[in-house]
């Protein structure tokens, strides 16, 4: 039935029932007229000349409409695929930013990098003829891992980025870090590896396109994640159309994760071709084509040293990192191993020097970019598993010796040392509650029923902070953006008092039709099922800077909340006018404009009819209709924040680790919906459990082909490798969000990798084990303990 | 080669290549977009259907093996024409969030009801094994498994008036 649903309330998602149903619109779904179907052809070599390209043969093929290369792109005097953020080596000179051309000029730089694009009347003709495409290519040798890359002597990239040094960043005191290293008690140090992951959203990228010469005008359909910024950049920099001409939509799509938040070359180059050839072209990737192009995340290689002083107060923290970028810049490439890597270091510890150098270095691999967390996951795992050495080399507990590093709850607002204020936070309560929601109490009586049954029983945490909701536009402006990172709502009141609401962030999973529908129905006192959300279409919705980085409900949700809150203030006008009451007299409360203290009162749909059949109307001083937009750039970052704890079983024999408990106490302000904040903890906790447990994507050192290019080589976590998760709230409200929201889109994956090796480090203490690297494969356990006991016959 | 089988309660005959697998057949012909494709290793489980009462993965079964048979896909699993009715299992999804960007829905929903078809009252770990062959990103599964078990017990629960 028909009611107002408002914030804490765990509605079911409005948009189920076409999901559930086989009726969802993905971007493969869509079919045009006359349209005709795109491959392309990628790269089999990672590191090339491309010599020439012969297209006799496939053009005489039936069905070919074209095949078009790098010289075509040259010849229309195409752009390059932009790089959004433009950041500064600690030499103060900006990174270099080679170009990255949506077809290959001259050379290619990684297995799948695009060479050729194929259009034919069918799928099975454009694939015959790519097949007959002769191209010669010149093999070069290939650099994939960054140690090798930046080695004198390595293979170069780019003529002009020697040793392929991209960027060169630092962040913090250096000499304020020397002095306290210097007066330590103790340094824990440690070196680790953060594999690199596909993202794998499941459904694959897609993209058609199709131009109407009668009037100029593009439309787009692209699984993208934020289409207004797709939009932006083809028109501004790639293709140069006029925006006005140019629609982009992006349907529903399945899955994101930050794979689908960049601008592709595929997007352009599907776009051009379809005024090239004058049809529909339509390109949907398959899988194996998805893990050699879809960005990346991850990979790095740290060295990173904690000082405390005898108490086990920590001092201050030094951290190195070499940083993979890939063949290419992406869009977002160079901030996530520094601007969103760097000021999360403190953690939500007290630690008052830190310095961090990240070496940003090119490689003949897929470009590296923005996956769920994006640098703050890599942050976390650096400084959570610092605190275990430490602790165990001291001797001090675990936990104890968190407590007694934590920034305690009334220290709140917190400047840490490297840039970010946290406005908000309770890290002990949410360790405090962790550990009684775990029962960690009673993990030595399970440690000794696993060690009965010849197991190794493990326990581990991670405390974590992020920086999300991005972003404040001029702090962000400050690091590098050149974009802003606002977002915008409309609330679109219609005479019958339903609710049309048009914003630029994008829901694909996240459940922002129910979300964002409870807050217009709190608001505005309107029946939840009277409001529905329009997002993925820039000929609908004015402007957005899309979905990512745990931004929609922070950043979107408070643009929507302003755009409410000016409905109501239109309201009342309206409301004062009709009862001859004044303005201030006027109260509203569940969808009643009243006039206080009296039982005079309109409802929120006659104030609606009201403004749109404004016959009784103060015409002179409003204008009729009840629309009204909001654009919200929040003043800081917000800071979710908690404590997760994993327990894990090994089998000894097999190297199996068998994740028995997760347990995650989350810090995200207000909450919306409980249910969904929920599912968003679930799924991010299992890829970041994927990413310590089975996910790598691992590259041929010699020949840089991808190794792990499938879902048989990738092993994704499945629903037998999982137990049942325990998830809590511990919510402090955001001091600065208009209803004190924080998002929890990468808490999950930001928390879970640390606790879980740190579950796996325990489980294997016994035996002198120090660190395991990711993922803890059953190879790669069974190995360590073999070398661990018997480290002579192992060798 | 004509092929005729009988596809969400209608019986059908079509024209097809032999070539053609069944995820095809029905996405690129028959306009049925629901059963969706992940992955091009039979791997993923976002395409599976129920053929002759059997989850299968449709990607990977030819056309001209549709002769004669029964398929049910997403769009036919609430009865003959595209119900708006829900069928038990369906519910339970909406029911217990078992879904977030819908693309594997459609796979794990047909290898729930077929789970269920063959053990009725299955354990939260006979659920998790029989969702193997399917992935999701985007849940980390544990609502996927309390709606497959929340479905199953709605499947086995008297219909009103029996």
């Amino acid at each position: 039935m028909s009611e107002i649903i408002g914030i804490g309330a765990a509605p079911r998602r409005k948009e189920d029932f076409r999901f559930l149903t086989g009726r969802g619109n993905y971007v493969a779904d869509v079919k045009r007229a006359g349209m005709t179907f795109g491959v392309f052809i990628r790269s089999p070599h990672g590191h090339a000349v491309v010599r020439s390209i012969d297209k006799t043969a496939a053009l005489a093929l039936p069905g070919v409409e074209a095949v078009l290369t790098g010289d075509d792109v040259a010849a229309d005097e195409l752009g390059t695929l932009p790089c959004g953020w433009g950041i500064h080596g600690a030499d103060g000179l900006p990174m270099k930013e080679p170009p990255f051309p949506v077809l290959a000029q001259g050379k290619v730089r990684f297995v799948g990098d695009m060479v050729a694009f194929v259009i034919a009347d069918t799928l099975e003709q454009a694939r015959a003829a790519a097949e007959a495409v002769v191209i010669d290519y010149d093999v070069l040798p290939s650099v994939v891992g960054v140690l090798e890359a930046v080695r004198p002597g390595a293979p170069q990239l780019f003529d002009d980025v020697p040793n392929n040094l991209c960027c060169d960043w630092e962040l913090g005191d250096k000499a304020a870090v020397a002095i306290a290293f210097r007066k330590a008690a103790h340094v824990a140090r440690l070196s680790l590896v953060n594999n690199r992951l596909i993202g794998n959203p499941m459904e694959p990228r897609a993209a058609i396109a199709e131009y109407n010469g009668g009037t100029g005008h593009y439309t787009l359909w692209t699984t993208s994640q934020f289409p207004h910024v797709v939009r932006f950049l083809m028109s501004a920099l790639v293709l140069k159309i006029p925006e006005q001409k140019m629609r982009v939509v992006a349907p529903d799509v399945g899955g994101g994760f930050g794979v689908k938040q960049f601008h592709y070359g595929e997007e352009a180059v599907v776009t051009w071709a379809a005024k090239r050839v004058g049809r529909p072209v339509k390109w949907v990737a398959d899988r194996s084509e998805g893990f050699v192009s879809d960005r990346h995340g991850r990979d790095h290689v740290t060295e990173a040293e904690l000082a405390l002083d005898e108490n086990g107060k920590f001092l201050a923290l030094k951290v190195a990192t070499l940083a993979n970028m890939g063949g290419y810049l992406s869009t977002f490439g160079p901030n996530i191993p520094t601007n969103l890597y760097g000021p999360l270091l403190s953690g939500v510890y007290t630690t008052p020097a830190i310095y961090c150098n990240v070496k940003v270095i090119f490689t003949n691999t897929v470009p590296v970019d923005a996956y769920r967390g994006a640098g703050r996951p890599e942050a976390t795992f650096v400084v959570e598993r610092l605190v275990d050495v430490a602790a165990k080399e001291m001797g001090i507990d675990r936990v104890e010796l968190r407590r007694r590093n934590i920034i305690p709850k009334q220290s709140y607002p917190y400047q840490t040392p490297v840039l970010v204020e946290y406005d908000s936070g309770d890290p002990m309560g949410c360790l405090e509650g962790a550990l009684v929601a775990a029962d960690v109490a009673g993990f030595g009586a399970r440690k000794a029923a696993s060690e009965r049954d010849g197991k190794f029983r493990g326990l581990g945490f991670s405390t974590y902070v992020e920086a999300c909701g991005l972003a404040p536009s001029r702090f962000a402006g400050r690091l590098g953006a050149r974009g802003g990172l606002y977002e915008s709502a409309t609330v679109r009141v219609h005479p019958t008092g339903q609710v049309t609401v048009l914003i630029g962030t994008h829901n694909h999973g996240q459940g922002h039709e129910t979300t964002f529908a409870q807050i217009v129905s709190e608001k505005l006192g309107v029946a939840f099922d009277n409001v529905d959300i329009v997002f993925g279409d820039t000929d609908r919705v004015q402007f957005g800077m899309g979905t990512y980085g745990s931004r929609s409900l922070v950043v979107g949700g408070a643009a929507l909340a302003k755009a409410s809150d000016k409905v109501v203030t239109k309201g009342k006008k309206i409301a004062a006018y009709l009862l001859e009451a004044g303005e201030h007299d006027i109260q509203f409360e569940a969808g009643v404009f009243s006039v206080a203290g009296t039982d005079r009162g309109k409802t929120f749909q006659e104030i609606a009819g009201a403004a749109y059949v404004p016959h009784n109307y103060p015409l002179e001083v409003l204008e009729p209709g009840l629309e009204e937009q909001a654009y919200y750039d929040p003043i800081n970052f917000t800071y979710p924040g908690g404590c997760h704890i994993a327990e894990v079983e090994i089998d000894p024999e097999t190297g199996i680790v068998t994740l028995e408990k997760y347990t995650a106490v989350d810090d995200v302000g207000t909450v919306i919906n409980p249910m969904i904040v929920e599912g968003q903890l679930h799924g991010g906790i299992v890829q970041g459990v994927g990413q310590a447990l089975y996910e790598s994507a691992v590259y041929d050192e010699v020949s840089g082909q991808l190794l792990s290019g499938s879902f048989m080589d990738y092993c994704m976590p499945r629903a037998d490798h999982l137990p049942n998760m325990t998830i809590k709230t511990h919510s402090t409200l955001c001091t600065h969000t208009p209803m004190g929201v924080k998002g929890c889109g990468e808490v999950g994956t930001i928390g879970s990798p640390a606790a879980v090796i740190n579950s796996v480090v325990d489980a294997l203490s016994h035996l002198g084990v120090h660190h395991v690297d990711m993922p803890a494969t059953p190879n790669r356990i069974w190995r360590v303990i073999q070398n661990a006991v018997m480290p002579r016959a192992a060798e | 080669m004509i092929i005729s089988f009988t596809l969400n309660g209608r019986s059908r005959t079509v024209g097809i290549e032999p070539a053609t697998l069944v995820a095809e057949l029905l996405r690129e012909t028959l306009n049925l977009t629901g059963t969706h494709v992940g992955c091009d290793t039979s791997q993923c489980g976002a395409c599976v259907v129920l053929f002759n009462g059997e989850a299968v993965k449709s990607c990977t079964l030819l056309a001209p093996m549709l002769d004669g048979g029964t398929l049910v896909t997403i769009e036919g699993l609430s009865g003959p024409g595209g119900s708006n009715q829900l069928h038990p299992m369906q519910e339970a999804f909406h029911q217990n969030h078992g879904l977030q960007c819908g693309f594997c829905t459609p796979g794990m929903v047909m290898t729930a009801v077929a789970l269920t078809a063959k053990n009725p009252v299955p354990t939260e770990a006979e659920v998790r094994h029989g969702l193997e062959g399917n992935i999701c990103r985007c849940t980390g599964y544990q609502n996927i498994v309390a709606s497959v078990l929340a479905g199953a017990a709605a499947m086995n629960a008297p219909a009103i008036g029996e």
